[in-house]
């Protein structure tokens, strides 16, 4: 834990995979951006590795005043503890008061280790970050100029802020996706400050045998079979079922708006008029309304199947298919029928 | 020779049927109004347990931490076959943030000295993911998160395969370790029946004092000896019993 300082600066750990920044940490500087200008303190990125010094250019183009760059052949890969260990230093010497890290395998894993080291506060998957006022009601007391981590709870049913006004640094995971790209700047540059880092052998605790990351584009456009769930689905568990059924068929898992907003899925899935346009051999519709915007991206679909409870629902109107029932009931069936067959 | 485990649980609402029912006019949740269940990935956790134990020999022990109510999720445990279970149960956890809760797991499997801890990825009800590497930290032991299987056991060496979503990564460790396993990872067994009728029984000392008060024919001392000798007490610690500090576990989140 750190004490509480309000000059402390805004953080964002740049997280890096074979020499490129992940998209995530990009989307977390223009939000710290946001955040260090409404607060008036500086944005840096916290970079560690070795022989990461050239992502600087990049950290600085996208909005970070000042990247501290922790470099050591230890860091060549990223493991929790050694990478915990040089984040903690970094956080006890410059005190921010606010650190961010993307929901990613490699934040979610890292961050609360980093948290418990520091007994700080943390929340997972956020999927909004403000700057606001918090009073506790039984005591009076008042806390200005807060971080309000906002995220679903309860599996997407609930959304809920949390504040962490004394065990600092704030610190939050935020979730892919949901933060906008910013522009990067040519002529930005941010200052760098390298740090020394001392590690030894005995702080890697594990040991990487071997490792293999897949390009993970969703690719909606080249799609034939889509199956897309809308805010019916519930929550980001039972978004299973749309993502077990579009397995099963082969295809794509497509979402709307409302079910990314939710969080069930990330953004990069979206259907309609402010997401990815549409025209599959076959479009499977799960509890979603079909909104005129939503209509918008895949009305052209050759055949659609529909599946809602509500029978007037208004993407009956242009389903081939109708299957008027839950979704809870009829998916589940469906897979099975499918996966027997097969 | 053989393995100490630990199975780290918890019994969650069931998050997946929410209806207008379960929320408070003030947009909260009532839980109360929910069904309680086993916390899915950790039923993937007590599985890749129970494999181990039936691979290489020892012991399987599952700790949840919760209410009298929670020695539910044990008994479930003890149904699918763990050797021993412990309700970590204190009034004053209530309303403990995951570095709470994380402190007082960590004492208590402390007091176990396991050879491997193991847990779900993340509760239902929060998932936060959090829970796992924090214990961990808190031991300083090495985390594997995201398991999807468990590729070799030889004497103090243990190797996993993780699966990122994005990609996956087979890593080496040596124990004791922590892991923190996915649903992929196994199809979690169903509770024998003849552990169930052996197990279904088996109470804690919490639960055998809330039946006395509702029957008065019932003698709290005489049941829980009773329970014991025929090995169906479910062992219960609190806060004292692990040797947490108090202090240390006073929870200062405030969720709206
Ligand atoms: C400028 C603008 C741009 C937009 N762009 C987009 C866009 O690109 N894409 C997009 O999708 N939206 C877009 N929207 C939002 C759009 O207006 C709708 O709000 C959104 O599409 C609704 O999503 P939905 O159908 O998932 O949710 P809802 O409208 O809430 O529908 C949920 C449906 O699920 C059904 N359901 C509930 N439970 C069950 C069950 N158990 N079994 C079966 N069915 C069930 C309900 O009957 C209901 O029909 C945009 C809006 C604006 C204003």
């Amino acid at each position: 834990m750190i004490d509480v300082n309000k000059q402390g600066e805004v953080w964002v750990f740049a997280e890096h995979h074979e020499g490129t920044l992940e998209e995530t940490s990009i989307e977390l500087l223009s939000k710290g951006r946001q955040l260090a200008d409404q607060l008036k303190v500086p944005l840096a990125a916290a970079l560690a590795g070795n022989g990461v010094e050239e992502l600087c250019v990049r950290l600085g183009q996208y909005g970070a005043d000042k990247v501290y760059l922790a470099e050591h052949p230890l860091l060549k890969r990223y493991q929790a503890s050694s990478y915990a260990k040089a984040m903690c230093g970094l956080i006890v010497k410059h005190k921010p008061q606010i650190v961010l890290y993307g929901a990613t395998p490699v934040g979610r894993d890292l961050a609360p280790r980093i948290a418990s080291a520091m007994k700080a506060g943390l929340t997972a998957d956020c999927t909004d970050l403000q700057i606001g006022r918090h009073e506790i009601k039984s005591t009076g007391q008042t806390f200005e100029n807060l971080l309000l981590q906002i995220r679903p709870a309860f599996g997407g049913n609930i959304i809920a802020t949390i504040i962490n006004y004394d065990r600092w640094p704030q610190m939050a995971t935020v979730r892919e996706g949901v933060m906008p790209m910013p522009e990067p700047v040519g002529t930005r540059k941010a200052k760098v400050i390298r740090e020394a880092t001392d590690l030894t052998p005995s702080d890697l605790l594990v040991e990487i045998l071997s490792e293999h990351r897949q390009q993970k584009k969703v690719n909606l456009k080249s799609s034939r079979i889509i199956v897309a769930g809308g805010a019916g689905v519930g929550s980001r568990e039972n978004f299973k079922l749309v993502w077990d059924l579009a397995n099963c068929l082969g295809g794509a898992a497509g979402a709307t708006r409302a079910a990314v907003d939710l969080g069930f899925i990330d953004r990069d899935h979206q259907v309609g008029q402010t997401g990815t346009t549409v025209r599959p051999s076959l479009y499977i519709a799960i509890g979603l309304s079909g909104a005129i915007q939503h209509q918008a991206g895949m009305a052209a679909s050759q055949k659609i199947i529909a599946i809602n409870n509500d029978p007037d629902a208004p993407i009956f109107n242009i389903a081939h298919y109708k299957i008027v029932g839950d979704l809870n009931e009829v998916a589940p069936k469906m897979i099975k029928a499918i996966r027997e067959k097969a | 020779m053989g393995y100490n485990c630990i199975v780290l649980v918890k019994q969650v609402p069931d998050t997946k049927r929410i209806t207008g029912q379960a929320m408070n006019e003030d947009g909260t949740v009532n839980r109360a109004a929910l069904p309680a269940i086993f916390n899915p990935e950790d039923l993937n956790a007590l599985e890749m347990a129970l494999e181990i134990k039936e691979k290489y020999g020892g012991k399987v022990t599952v700790i949840t931490m919760g209410l009298p109510t929670a020695a539910e999720v044990l008994r479930q445990s003890l149904y699918r076959g763990a050797d021993g279970v412990i309700l970590l149960t204190d009034r004053r956890c209530a309303a403990s943030d995951t570095l709470a809760t994380s402190y007082i797991l960590s004492c208590a499997v402390a007091k176990l000295n396991p050879d491997i801890v193991l847990c779900g990825r993340q509760a239902i009800d929060g998932d936060t993911a959090q829970v796992g590497p924090q214990t961990a930290e808190k031991l300083g032991f090495p985390q594997i998160t995201y398991v999807e299987q468990l590729l070799s056991l030889t004497g103090k060496t243990l190797t996993a395969k993780r699966n990122l979503g994005n990609g996956w990564q087979e890593v080496k460790t040596s124990l004791p370790a922590l892991l923190t396993v996915i649903d992929t990872a196994n199809e979690p067994r169903v509770p024998s029946a003849r552990r169930l009728m052996k197990y279904k029984g088996a109470k804690c000392r919490l639960e055998v004092e809330a039946a006395a008060k509702t029957d008065p024919s019932i003698d709290v001392e005489s049941t829980c000896k009773g329970l014991e000798k025929r090995g169906l007490l479910i062992r219960q610690w609190d806060l004292d019993t692990v040797g947490a500090d108090f202090g240390l576990v006073r929870a200062r989140w405030v969720a709206d």
